[in-house]
Protein backbone atom coordinates (compact mmCIF):
# COMPACT_ATOMS: atom_id res chain seq x y z
CA UNK A 1 0.00 0.00 0.00
CA UNK A 2 1.20 3.48 -0.81
CA UNK A 3 1.58 6.34 1.59
CA UNK A 4 -0.66 9.41 1.69
CA UNK A 5 2.39 11.36 0.60
CA UNK A 6 3.92 9.77 -2.51
CA UNK A 7 7.37 10.65 -1.20
CA UNK A 8 6.77 8.67 2.01
CA UNK A 9 6.03 5.31 0.42
CA UNK A 10 9.57 3.97 0.70
CA UNK A 11 9.88 5.18 4.32
CA UNK A 12 6.56 3.49 5.05
CA UNK A 13 7.74 0.20 3.57
CA UNK A 14 10.90 0.23 5.68
CA UNK A 15 9.00 1.11 8.83
CA UNK A 16 6.21 -1.45 8.24
CA UNK A 17 8.78 -4.19 7.81
CA UNK A 18 10.48 -3.26 11.07
CA UNK A 19 7.21 -2.84 12.94
CA UNK A 20 5.67 -6.14 11.81
CA UNK A 21 8.74 -8.00 12.94
CA UNK A 22 8.84 -6.26 16.32
CA UNK A 23 5.08 -6.73 16.79
CA UNK A 24 5.10 -10.48 16.12
CA UNK A 25 8.41 -11.41 17.66
CA UNK A 26 8.62 -9.08 20.65
CA UNK A 27 5.47 -7.21 21.57
CA UNK A 28 2.97 -10.09 21.33
CA UNK A 29 5.34 -12.28 23.35
CA UNK A 30 5.25 -9.76 26.17
CA UNK A 31 8.77 -8.45 25.71
CA UNK A 32 9.10 -4.82 26.59
CA UNK A 33 11.97 -2.40 26.48
CA UNK A 34 13.76 -1.18 23.41
CA UNK A 35 12.26 0.58 20.46
CA UNK A 36 14.08 -0.82 17.44
CA UNK A 37 11.85 0.98 14.93
CA UNK A 38 11.83 4.39 16.64
CA UNK A 39 14.20 6.07 14.21
CA UNK A 40 12.44 4.71 11.15
CA UNK A 41 9.11 5.77 12.59
CA UNK A 42 10.26 9.33 13.26
CA UNK A 43 11.50 9.78 9.71
CA UNK A 44 8.34 8.29 8.29
CA UNK A 45 6.09 10.34 10.59
CA UNK A 46 7.78 13.63 9.65
CA UNK A 47 7.20 12.85 5.99
CA UNK A 48 3.54 11.97 6.60
CA UNK A 49 2.94 15.06 8.72
CA UNK A 50 4.22 17.20 5.87
CA UNK A 51 1.83 15.50 3.43
CA UNK A 52 -1.07 15.92 5.88
CA UNK A 53 -0.34 19.63 6.06
CA UNK A 54 -0.05 20.00 2.29
CA UNK A 55 -3.33 18.18 1.70
CA UNK A 56 -5.04 20.04 4.50
CA UNK A 57 -6.29 16.87 6.19
CA UNK A 58 -8.11 17.85 9.41
CA UNK A 59 -6.51 15.57 12.00
CA UNK A 60 -5.78 18.25 14.60
CA UNK A 61 -7.24 17.96 18.10
CA UNK A 62 -9.09 14.67 17.61
CA UNK A 63 -9.19 12.69 20.82
CA UNK A 64 -7.86 9.15 20.97
CA UNK A 65 -10.59 6.48 20.57
CA UNK A 66 -13.17 9.28 20.29
CA UNK A 67 -12.78 9.61 24.07
CA UNK A 68 -14.77 12.84 24.20
CA UNK A 69 -17.88 11.02 23.07
CA UNK A 70 -20.04 9.36 25.69
CA UNK A 71 -21.40 6.39 23.81
CA UNK A 72 -24.69 4.90 24.89
CA UNK A 73 -26.20 1.60 23.83
CA UNK A 74 -29.11 3.24 22.06
CA UNK A 75 -28.27 6.66 20.75
CA UNK A 76 -31.22 7.07 18.40
CA UNK B 1 -28.42 9.09 15.06
CA UNK B 2 -29.17 5.53 14.09
CA UNK B 3 -26.99 2.77 15.45
CA UNK B 4 -26.24 -0.87 14.81
CA UNK B 5 -24.72 -3.54 16.94
CA UNK B 6 -23.66 -6.95 15.76
CA UNK B 7 -21.74 -9.76 17.32
CA UNK B 8 -20.10 -12.74 15.77
CA UNK B 9 -18.00 -15.57 17.01
CA UNK B 10 -15.91 -18.19 15.35
CA UNK B 11 -12.75 -18.51 13.38
CA UNK B 12 -13.97 -21.08 10.88
CA UNK B 13 -14.20 -20.31 7.22
CA UNK B 14 -12.25 -18.38 4.70
CA UNK B 15 -12.74 -15.66 2.16
CA UNK B 16 -11.12 -14.76 -1.11
CA UNK B 17 -8.52 -12.02 -1.16
CA UNK B 18 -10.78 -9.97 -3.40
CA UNK B 19 -13.22 -9.37 -0.56
CA UNK B 20 -10.80 -7.00 1.12
CA UNK B 21 -12.40 -3.60 1.55
CA UNK B 22 -11.17 -0.85 -0.71
CA UNK B 23 -9.18 0.97 1.96
CA UNK B 24 -6.02 2.62 0.81
CA UNK B 25 -2.87 4.01 2.24
CA UNK B 26 -2.88 3.40 5.97
CA UNK B 27 -0.58 5.79 7.78
CA UNK B 28 0.44 5.77 11.37
CA UNK B 29 -0.18 9.23 12.69
CA UNK B 30 1.04 8.04 16.08
CA UNK B 31 2.12 4.95 17.97
CA UNK B 32 2.90 4.27 21.60
CA UNK B 33 3.34 1.45 24.10
CA UNK B 34 1.88 2.11 27.55
CA UNK B 35 3.38 1.12 30.92
CA UNK B 36 0.92 -1.79 31.16
CA UNK B 37 2.08 -3.10 27.77
CA UNK B 38 -0.72 -1.96 25.48
CA UNK B 39 0.01 -0.81 21.94
CA UNK B 40 -1.81 2.36 20.97
CA UNK B 41 -1.90 3.30 17.29
CA UNK B 42 -3.51 5.92 15.15
CA UNK B 43 -3.64 5.40 11.41
CA UNK B 44 -4.91 7.60 8.64
CA UNK B 45 -6.67 5.94 5.73
CA UNK B 46 -7.82 7.39 2.44
CA UNK B 47 -10.87 6.13 0.63
CA UNK B 48 -11.34 7.22 -2.94
CA UNK B 49 -14.85 5.90 -3.62
CA UNK B 50 -17.02 8.51 -5.29
CA UNK B 51 -19.98 9.93 -3.48
CA UNK B 52 -23.43 8.46 -4.24
CA UNK B 53 -25.06 10.34 -7.12
CA UNK B 54 -27.96 11.61 -5.02
CA UNK B 55 -25.51 13.19 -2.58
CA UNK B 56 -23.61 15.08 -5.27
CA UNK B 57 -26.38 17.64 -5.61
CA UNK B 58 -25.85 18.68 -1.99
CA UNK B 59 -22.07 18.77 -2.16
CA UNK B 60 -21.09 19.57 -5.73
CA UNK B 61 -17.78 21.03 -4.54
CA UNK B 62 -16.93 17.88 -2.58
CA UNK B 63 -17.46 15.35 -5.32
CA UNK B 64 -13.80 14.90 -6.17
CA UNK B 65 -12.59 14.85 -2.58
CA UNK B 66 -11.24 11.73 -0.95
CA UNK B 67 -12.65 10.59 2.36
CA UNK B 68 -10.13 10.62 5.19
CA UNK B 69 -10.59 8.11 7.96
CA UNK B 70 -8.84 7.74 11.30
CA UNK B 71 -8.44 4.36 12.93
CA UNK B 72 -7.40 4.35 16.59
CA UNK B 73 -6.58 1.01 18.14
CA UNK B 74 -5.49 -0.58 21.38
CA UNK B 75 -3.84 -4.00 21.32
CA UNK B 76 -3.71 -5.54 24.79
CA UNK B 77 -1.81 -8.83 24.63
CA UNK B 78 -2.05 -9.41 28.40
CA UNK B 79 -5.85 -9.45 28.36
CA UNK B 80 -5.88 -10.77 24.77
CA UNK B 81 -8.13 -8.02 23.44
CA UNK B 82 -8.01 -5.55 20.59
CA UNK B 83 -10.25 -2.50 20.36
CA UNK B 84 -10.60 -0.22 17.37
CA UNK B 85 -12.43 3.06 16.88
CA UNK B 86 -12.76 4.26 13.29
CA UNK B 87 -14.47 7.33 11.86
CA UNK B 88 -14.39 9.70 8.90
CA UNK B 89 -12.88 13.12 9.56
CA UNK B 90 -14.08 15.01 6.50
CA UNK B 91 -17.43 15.22 4.68
CA UNK B 92 -18.70 15.32 8.27
CA UNK B 93 -21.75 17.49 7.57
CA UNK B 94 -23.03 15.00 5.01
CA UNK B 95 -22.41 11.95 7.18
CA UNK B 96 -20.26 10.69 10.03
CA UNK B 97 -19.91 6.96 10.53
CA UNK B 98 -18.20 5.85 13.71
CA UNK B 99 -17.40 2.23 14.40
CA UNK B 100 -16.10 0.55 17.52
CA UNK B 101 -14.96 -3.07 17.52
CA UNK B 102 -13.86 -5.12 20.49
CA UNK B 103 -12.09 -8.38 19.68
CA UNK B 104 -11.61 -10.89 22.47
CA UNK B 105 -11.38 -14.57 23.28
CA UNK B 106 -14.80 -16.22 23.47
CA UNK B 107 -15.33 -17.10 27.15
CA UNK B 108 -16.90 -20.47 26.34
CA UNK B 109 -14.45 -21.62 23.70
CA UNK B 110 -10.95 -20.22 23.79
CA UNK B 111 -10.39 -21.30 20.17
CA UNK B 112 -12.91 -18.73 19.06
CA UNK B 113 -12.46 -15.04 18.54
CA UNK B 114 -15.43 -12.89 19.37
CA UNK B 115 -16.13 -9.46 17.91
CA UNK B 116 -18.51 -6.87 19.25
CA UNK B 117 -19.10 -4.33 16.51
CA UNK B 118 -21.01 -1.10 17.10
CA UNK B 119 -21.64 1.72 14.68
CA UNK B 120 -23.12 5.18 14.85
CA UNK B 121 -24.32 6.95 11.73
CA UNK B 122 -25.22 10.61 11.90
CA UNK B 123 -25.95 13.40 9.47
CA UNK B 124 -26.66 17.06 10.00
CA UNK B 125 -27.87 17.60 6.46
CA UNK B 126 -31.01 19.69 6.81
CA UNK B 127 -34.18 18.00 5.68
CA UNK B 128 -32.72 14.68 4.65
CA UNK B 129 -30.62 13.67 7.66
CA UNK B 130 -32.89 10.73 8.43
CA UNK B 131 -32.66 9.38 4.88
CA UNK B 132 -28.91 9.86 4.82
CA UNK B 133 -28.60 8.00 8.13
CA UNK B 134 -30.73 5.11 6.83
CA UNK B 135 -28.59 4.95 3.72
CA UNK B 136 -25.39 5.01 5.78
CA UNK B 137 -26.63 2.28 8.07
CA UNK B 138 -27.65 0.01 5.19
CA UNK B 139 -24.33 0.60 3.46
CA UNK B 140 -22.52 -0.13 6.69
CA UNK B 141 -24.34 -3.43 7.12
CA UNK B 142 -23.47 -4.49 3.60
CA UNK B 143 -19.81 -3.58 4.09
CA UNK B 144 -19.63 -5.47 7.39
CA UNK B 145 -20.14 -8.77 5.60
CA UNK B 146 -17.12 -7.96 3.47
CA UNK B 147 -14.91 -7.04 6.40
CA UNK B 148 -16.07 -10.13 8.29
CA UNK B 149 -15.05 -12.33 5.39
CA UNK B 150 -11.65 -10.67 5.28
CA UNK B 151 -11.23 -11.14 9.01
CA UNK B 152 -12.20 -14.82 8.86
CA UNK B 153 -9.84 -15.35 5.95
CA UNK B 154 -6.91 -14.01 7.95
CA UNK B 155 -7.82 -16.05 11.04
CA UNK B 156 -8.26 -19.24 9.02
CA UNK B 157 -4.94 -18.66 7.33
CA UNK B 158 -3.20 -18.12 10.67
CA UNK B 159 -4.67 -21.34 12.02
CA UNK B 160 -3.87 -23.27 8.87
CA UNK B 161 -7.47 -24.23 8.20
CA UNK B 162 -8.87 -25.45 4.91
CA UNK B 163 -11.49 -23.23 3.29
CA UNK B 164 -14.97 -24.11 4.45
CA UNK B 165 -17.34 -24.16 1.49
CA UNK B 166 -20.49 -23.77 3.55
CA UNK B 167 -19.24 -20.65 5.25
CA UNK B 168 -18.19 -19.02 2.02
CA UNK B 169 -21.67 -19.66 0.64
CA UNK B 170 -23.33 -18.33 3.76
CA UNK B 171 -21.24 -15.19 3.52
CA UNK B 172 -22.22 -14.80 -0.14
CA UNK B 173 -25.88 -15.05 0.71
CA UNK B 174 -25.50 -12.48 3.46
CA UNK B 175 -23.75 -10.13 1.06
CA UNK B 176 -26.58 -10.42 -1.45
CA UNK B 177 -29.15 -9.68 1.23
CA UNK B 178 -27.24 -6.68 2.48
CA UNK B 179 -26.88 -5.39 -1.08
CA UNK B 180 -30.64 -5.51 -1.49
CA UNK B 181 -31.11 -3.56 1.73
CA UNK B 182 -28.57 -0.97 0.64
CA UNK B 183 -30.28 -0.67 -2.73
CA UNK B 184 -33.66 -0.14 -1.12
CA UNK B 185 -32.21 2.54 1.13
CA UNK B 186 -30.58 4.26 -1.84
CA UNK B 187 -33.92 4.40 -3.59
CA UNK B 188 -35.50 5.83 -0.48
CA UNK B 189 -32.77 8.42 -0.13
CA UNK B 190 -33.09 9.38 -3.80
CA UNK B 191 -36.78 9.79 -3.42
CA UNK B 192 -36.44 11.93 -0.30
CA UNK B 193 -33.66 13.98 -1.87
CA UNK B 194 -35.75 14.77 -4.93
CA UNK B 195 -38.71 15.63 -2.70
CA UNK B 196 -36.51 17.95 -0.68
CA UNK B 197 -35.27 19.60 -3.88
CA UNK B 198 -38.82 20.14 -5.10
CA UNK B 199 -39.79 21.68 -1.80
CA UNK B 200 -36.86 24.05 -1.96
CA UNK B 201 -37.91 25.21 -5.42
CA UNK B 202 -41.42 25.88 -4.27
CA UNK B 203 -40.20 28.17 -1.52
CA UNK B 204 -37.82 30.15 -3.70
Amino acid sequence: MNSVGEACTELKREYDQCFNRWFAEKFLKGESGGDPCGQLFKRYQLCVQKAIKEKDIPIEGLEFMGASKAKTENSS
Amino acid sequence: AVSAGSGLAGTQGTAPRSSRPSWQRPQPAGRDVTADHKLLSRRLLTKTNRMPRWAERFFPANVAHSVYILEDSIVDPKNRTMTTFTWNINHARLMVVEERCVYRVNPENSNWTEVKREAWVSSSLFGVSRAVQEFGLARFKSNVTKSTKGFEYVLAKMQGEAPSKTLVETAKEATEKAKETALAATEKAKDLASKAATKKKQYV
